[in-house]
């Protein structure tokens, strides 16, 4: 079943386009991949697909929803939910809040509710404290809780922003260079992580990557993007193995 | 008839805002702050030529000069002493509070010195009032002298920022600090300079706002302080032409409204005019728009 | 262990609050002791109410500085608006209710009145940015100010009378009277504020703002301070959270207002008491009482406010002074240098002593809070 159906995507900002005629079918439950060099437009098909930016011509269809030119929290709650490329966390908030946001529109009690201290406060609050905890020690990220989470080592970073996007209940997960800054180590527990989430969750999970390890390793598809058009759509072994694809990577 | 002279009134008291503004928009652009002690600069300047001429008796061309100086260099000072150490504060607002300070400490001063009672300034401007249409329109020397200095100081303004080697490193750092000292441009420098060119054309702001506009206290520069800062973001602040539009038309703005609506509204139509102009554009009228990137 | 963790997270907050509470109520009664044994000045005395309206405005705009992330510079605009709301209302049922609810009553009006006017003036301006939005904001407080002037209110046996012009295009017939009177205002409001009343409101003002931090909806709210891009990100509603905390804290502004109203006799709307400066000052103390650090602007409001009255033996120079002061404090904590400097000291001197943090969820960088080395 196709879970993301995308047609005819462009966008054009001065008259430069940056992404031109992209199509991509995710199916659910798929782990797939967004690779090119730099500048090529990957980021921009997130955003596109998230609602930051809005399509001049195309078609985003989410299961049977067509989402094209909603907005960002909309498209949130349709059940699109991402993480950036540079790391956008609610800094000063503790580890727990940060996914405790992300829980917000899945668990609620009123203005009202919160500031009297209404018993409604306190049974949402802890099915919250409950859900959020779970979500962290999935990413091992447990035992810091409490920090704030800009005093995060930068790996943990990455997989709290991991945890918040999930804490949405998303149907489909975007990943924006989840491995970037990342040692070899912590790639590989990565890349654990990844395939986990797929399977415990049943999620679906769209990924922009460098690291060809890490790609090669979990991705079961790849769009190949290059100054904004597809060079090659495919299963990973064949897109990596074409002649293309190499050159646009290594140059002529 | 009347209409003509409340615009050409508005246009000199434009051109107090937008010589203030300049000031302003320049030191925004630059620091990226929101000099609050500006205003006050402008009374310190009013202050000085009104000790020189009015107290010692000595002619005003000397008084002006006097003023400029003074004002100059107590802008480098402000800068150095309060503001430089906080350039890389965590929070923005630290060099705002900070500015607030300065501004009470100049107030404050000027009330020591000079007491609270209100000072008559007497006019530097020597100039007999223009009489047009058969003595229907009459426009007054300082009026003159105002707009005219208004003309000097945007077009000095701007071939010094285009022609000049000072000019062109005043932009870069304002464009980017971190590139412009990679490419051997002396930020710290620079950045003095603007204070004090931001300075000295607040000193003669304040000669001129107190010619037309008679008195002065040490509070004198506050309100043209802010309107001169509404008059920068009205055109679009770190926008040298914005200055001088949003400046002027501010001064249109404000007497036309003072005339044929309500005095005592005149002030609420210029915040409102602002406010109507930044929801349609919130850059202002010639700020760039710039979007955040994710 | 991870909900251990949680947990003590939990009654740390609940901790912290509670002695925000109790430092309020400490200097409650140790004032009330004081002025019991007749140990305060008149001159203070006078400064019992000024001081509670000052904590009340501090910790609403913190609310709105601290806790949104948004620089308003607008904040006597919304106390206006509430005193003028609430006097007004005073003066139409003097005597047609009993004392203390008519009080109660205006001072509903009072929050009501500000925090709708947050609404209004919160939907266009909170979408701009930073240096925009605040002078957007002083500008709304200025004009405020000025519609307030010339802003009369009659009533007679026909019922209201309204004019923006004079007290005399009121047309009022013989039993009228004038209840707004432009440039002079409302005259003869009822003398209801107390210091005890105001640390009742002081309380509830806490008790309001602090429980609103630590819920759900305080954390949509400075998960947009932190990151707006990411808040959309995850779903979060930005217009709907920027307006509720920047119209809670017009509306706890408004009732600060009310209070102020009934503690003079003339109410005007003059710069020094609803301008700018006010603001301005309001913000003072804000940043120096630690930018979201709820605790500190009340202590930051309450020093700052006395620190002039303090140094009234040096008469002239207490301004001076004051601002002299402002600067230094300024410098000595924000610059990256001096904050260097005191590091280095702490290391030599107290290397065996572990700085505390500020717990998450509130930044307290400021003096006053650095130097109790916690929130």
């Amino acid at each position: 079943m196709t879970l993301l159906d995308v047609k005819n995507l462009t966008i054009s900002f001065g008259g430069l386009r940056a992404v031109d005629d992209f199509k991509l079918s995710i199916k659910q439950g798929q782990l797939y991949g967004l690779i090119g060099p730099n500048g090529a437009g990957k980021t921009t098909v997130f955003n596109l697909l998230t609602g930051v930016y809005k399509p001049n011509e195309g078609i985003i269809k989410l299961g049977d929803r067509d989402i094209t030119g909603l907005k960002t929290i909309e498209i949130n709650k349709a059940g699109i939910a991402r993480t950036f490329q540079n790391i956008r966390l609610f800094k000063e908030l503790s580890v727990l809040d940060n996914v405790k946001v992300g829980l917000h529109n899945h668990h609620h009690y009123n203005t009202l509710e919160g500031i009297f201290r209404l018993p409604k406060y306190f049974r949402v609050e802890k099915e919250m404290d409950e859900k959020a905890m779970e979500l962290l020690k999935v990413f091992d990220l447990d035992k810091e809780a409490g920090y704030q989470a800009a005093n995060l080592p930068y790996g943990k970073q990455r997989k709290l922003e991991i945890a918040r996007a999930l804490a949405t209940e998303p149907k489909l997960l975007l990943l924006d260079e989840p491995a970037a800054g990342m040692n070899p180590n912590e790639t590989g527990e990565l890349m654990d992580t990844i395939r986990f989430v797929q399977k415990e969750f049943g999620m679906t999970i769209l990924l922009i990557e460098h690291d060809m390890k890490l790609v090669s390793g979990i991705c079961e598809e790849l769009t190949v993007l290059n100054f904004g058009r597809i060079l090659t759509q495919g299963k990973t072994a064949d897109v990596l193995n074409d002649p293309q694809v190499i050159t646009a990577y290594l140059g002529e | 008839m009347s209409f003509i002279s409340y615009l050409i009134n508005g246009i000199s008291l434009g051109s107090v805002y937008a010589i203030i503004a300049l000031g302003y928009t320049m030191v925004y652009g630059i620091a990226k702050m929101l000099n609050f002690a500006h205003g006050d600069v402008i009374m310190v300047g009013g202050f000085a030529v009104f000790t020189i001429v009015s107290t010692y008796g000595l002619p005003p061309a000397l008084g002006i000069l006097v003023a400029v100086v003074i004002c100059t260099v107590l802008g480098i000072v402000i800068e150095r002493v309060a503001y430089k150490p906080l350039r890389n504060a965590a929070s923005p607002l630290a060099v705002l509070i900070t500015a607030i300070g300065v501004s009470y400490l100049l107030q404050n001063v000027a009330l020591l010195i000079f007491g609270a009672n209100t000072k008559s300034f007497t006019s530097v401007v020597s100039i007999p009032p223009l009489k047009l249409a058969e003595g229907k329109l009459m426009i007054s020397g300082e009026t003159i002298v105002t707009i005219i200095s208004g003309i000097i100081v945007m077009i000095c303004l701007t071939l010094f920022v285009n022609k000049t080697k000072a000019g062109q490193a005043m932009l870069a750092v304002s464009e980017d600090k971190g590139a412009a000292q990679l490419m051997g441009i002396n930020v710290n420098g620079t950045i003095a300079l603007t204070f004090a060119i931001g300075s000295a054309l607040a000193a003669v702001a304040g000669v001129l706002l107190c010619s037309s506009y008679p008195s002065l206290t040490p509070y004198t520069g506050a309100m043209p302080g802010i309107k001169a800062f509404v008059a920068a973001v009205f055109g679009g602040i770190g926008s040298i032409p914005g200055a001088m539009i949003g400046g002027i038309l501010l001064g249109i703005i404000e007497i036309l409204g003072k005339a044929y609506i309500s005095s005592q509204m005149a002030d609420a139509i210029v915040f409102a005019v602002l406010i109507v102009v930044l929801l349609v554009k919130p850059t202002g009228i010639l700020g760039k728009n710039i979007q955040e990137k994710v | 262990m991870g909900k251990m963790n949680s947990k003590l997270k939990f009654s740390k907050t609940t901790k912290s609050n509670m002695i925000t509470y109790l430092i309020v109520a400490v200097a409650f009664v140790a004032v009330k002791i004081l002025l019991a044994g007749g140990h305060m000045s008149s001159l203070m005395e006078g400064l019992l109410v000024p001081l509670c309206i000052y904590v009340m405005l501090a910790v609403s705009l913190n609310l709105t500085v601290g806790i949104l992330g948004e620089l308003s510079l607008g904040h006597a605009g919304f106390m206006c608006v509430g005193a003028f709301a609430g006097a007004f209302f005073s003066k139409c049922m003097k005597g047609a209710m009993p004392d203390g609810l008519r009080f109660l009553i205006a001072m509903v009006i009072g929050a009501a009145v500000a925090g709708a006017f947050g609404i209004l003036i919160g939907i266009p301006v909170l979408r701009l940015k930073g240096d925009y939005l605040a002078i957007v904001t002083l500008a709304f407080g200025e004009i405020i100010k000025n519609l307030v002037n010339v802003l009369y209110i009659g009533r007679d046996g026909e019922g209201f009378h309204f004019s923006m012009k004079d007290s005399i295009s009121l047309h009022l017939g013989e039993d009228g009277e004038v209840l707004i009177n432009g440039a002079q205002g409302i005259t003869g409001t009822p003398h209801d504020a107390s210091f005890t009343v105001g640390i009742i409101l002081i309380l509830i003002s806490l008790f309001v703002i602090l429980n609103l931090i630590n819920s759900r909806d305080g954390r949509a709210i400075m998960s947009i301070r932190d990151n707006r891009i990411a808040a959309e990100s995850v779903g979060i509603n930005i217009t709907k959270y920027k307006l509720m905390a920047f119209s809670i804290s017009a509306a706890i502004a408004g009732v600060a207002g009310v209070l102020y109203a009934h503690n003079l006799s003339t109410l005007t709307a003059l710069p020094k008491n609803f301008g700018y400066n006010m603001s301005i000052m309001i913000l003072v103390y804000v940043v120096l009482g630690g930018i979201g650090n709820i605790r500190g602007s009340i202590i930051s409001a309450v020093i700052l406010t006395l620190l002039p009255e303090l140094l009234r033996g040096l008469s002239d120079y207490r301004m001076l002074i004051y601002a002299v002061i402002l600067i230094v404090m300024m410098l000595f904590n924000w610059s990256p240098k001096a904050i260097d400097w005191k590091e280095r000291v702490r290391e030599k001197y107290f290397s065996g002593w572990k700085g505390r943090k500020g717990a998450a969820g509130q930044v307290s960088e400021g003096v006053l809070s650095k130097g109790k080395g916690g929130k």
